[in-house]
């Protein structure tokens, strides 16, 4: 059996292109949520050393947010999605009409609109796997997070690094006239990423 | 000048004074910070993960509470520390979401590297003089060979001082 690493960097294609469908999908999502026209940017794919992803989307002390869900049934692990600050006040105070300019410290209310955006997201994206690889997969609460982006990203790194050195990230960029960008990182249990690939007639 | 000098995720160094070690933005990790005040030697390891007798991918030492701390003892006797001397303290290990699920392996994994790091401590006969572990929030951790002081900055929160 091939170990993560050695699934992530074979298949490094394939994935990407999972990865790609399931953040159009997403942004559709998102765009239909804000009432926004978005265009999705070809999304960057990075297969990392786990060491480096508490670097990945800026300076280690920056402070971003972050939305984490488990997925189930079929296929299981964790996903998460993955804001800066500005980013984040741009996303809730367009849902809570709120000034553009607003960027106070987010109350109970912004952190659940973030945790809702995060449901929509995740479950578009998860859609899109279980659509193309006729696997059910499905998305469990969303729990939310702001913090350094070192304690935020030290989960997936701890996930993946049970079972590899590398993590696997996709960067999307929207271009709007918000100017949001996001991350996703997708956690997927030993085992998880075989059925995917299974499901799209290969072989590990 | 003293220098304050990075430690990474899964990484570990020594320093000696006047120089600090900081490691950026703990979670669920642990940063174990060992001091000799008799030399200043001082040592900070980052580790993610509490076993690798656990982990078939275990290459890193320092990725791991049991065999990080050991290299890190290893590298401040090198260095010129007493053992019999070496005290430690720790910080990190929060919980950052509060997910019941999750894979066993990873299933509280920051409670688990506090209690393996205090296990080895143990093991080792290494004193531990305080610790700043669990809740949900991350930490940034600083330890100062002058002093022996470890200082432990959140988002928010007022700077800890143990």
């Amino acid at each position: 059996m091939l170990t993560l690493d050695e699934v992530n960097a074979k298949y490094f294609d394939v994935l990407k292109e999972l990865g790609n469908i399931g953040a159009g999908n997403a942004t559709t999502a998102i765009a239909n949520m804000l009432n926004l026209r978005i265009d999705m940017k070809v999304p960057t794919v990075a297969f990392l050393p786990v060491e480096e992803l508490g670097t990945a989307i800026g300076a280690e002390d920056d402070i971003i947010v972050g939305i984490m869900l488990g997925v189930e049934m079929d296929i299981e692990g964790s996903m998460m999605f993955l804001l800066d600050m500005n980013s984040a006040h741009k996303i809730v105070n367009r849902l809570m009409m709120r000034d553009e300019s607003y960027a106070e410290p987010f109350d109970e209310m912004d952190l659940s609109a973030i945790k809702e955006v995060g449901n929509i997201i995740a479950g578009s994206y998860l859609s899109a796997l279980s659509s193309m690889t006729n696997l059910a997969i499905s998305p469990t609460v969303p729990f939310v997070a702001v913090d350094m982006a070192a304690a935020i990203l030290s989960v997936p790194a701890v996930q993946f690094g049970v079972f590899g050195d590398h993590a696997l990230m996709i960067e999307t960029k929207f271009s709007d006239d918000l100017g949001i960008s996001g991350h996703f990182i997708l956690m997927p249990e030993e085992g998880s990423y075989e059925k995917i690939l299974a499901s799209l007639g290969l072989s590990i | 000048m003293s220098q304050m000098i990075k430690v990474g995720m899964a990484d570990l160094n020594i320093c000696k004074a006047p120089d600090a070690l900081t490691t950026i933005g703990l979670g669920s990790c642990i940063g174990i910070a060992l001091y000799d005040p008799t030399t200043k030697i001082s040592g900070l390891a980052h580790i993610m993960l509490p076993d690798s007798t656990q982990i078939r991918n275990n290459s890193n030492g320092a990725k791991f509470a049991d065999t990080g701390i050991q290299m890190l003892l290893d590298d401040m006797i090198k260095a010129g520390a007493n053992k019999s001397k070496i005290v430690a303290k720790i910080a990190g290990g929060a919980k950052m979401f509060e997910m019941s699920g999750g894979s066993a392996s990873t299933i509280n994994v920051g409670q688990r590297n506090a209690e393996a790091s205090k296990q080895k401590l143990k093991e080792l006969g290494i004193k531990l003089l305080a610790e700043d572990t669990g809740l949900n929030y991350g930490r940034t951790v600083e330890l100062y060979s002058e002093t022996g002081e470890y200082h432990i900055k959140s988002v928010g929160k007022d700077l800890k001082i143990l």
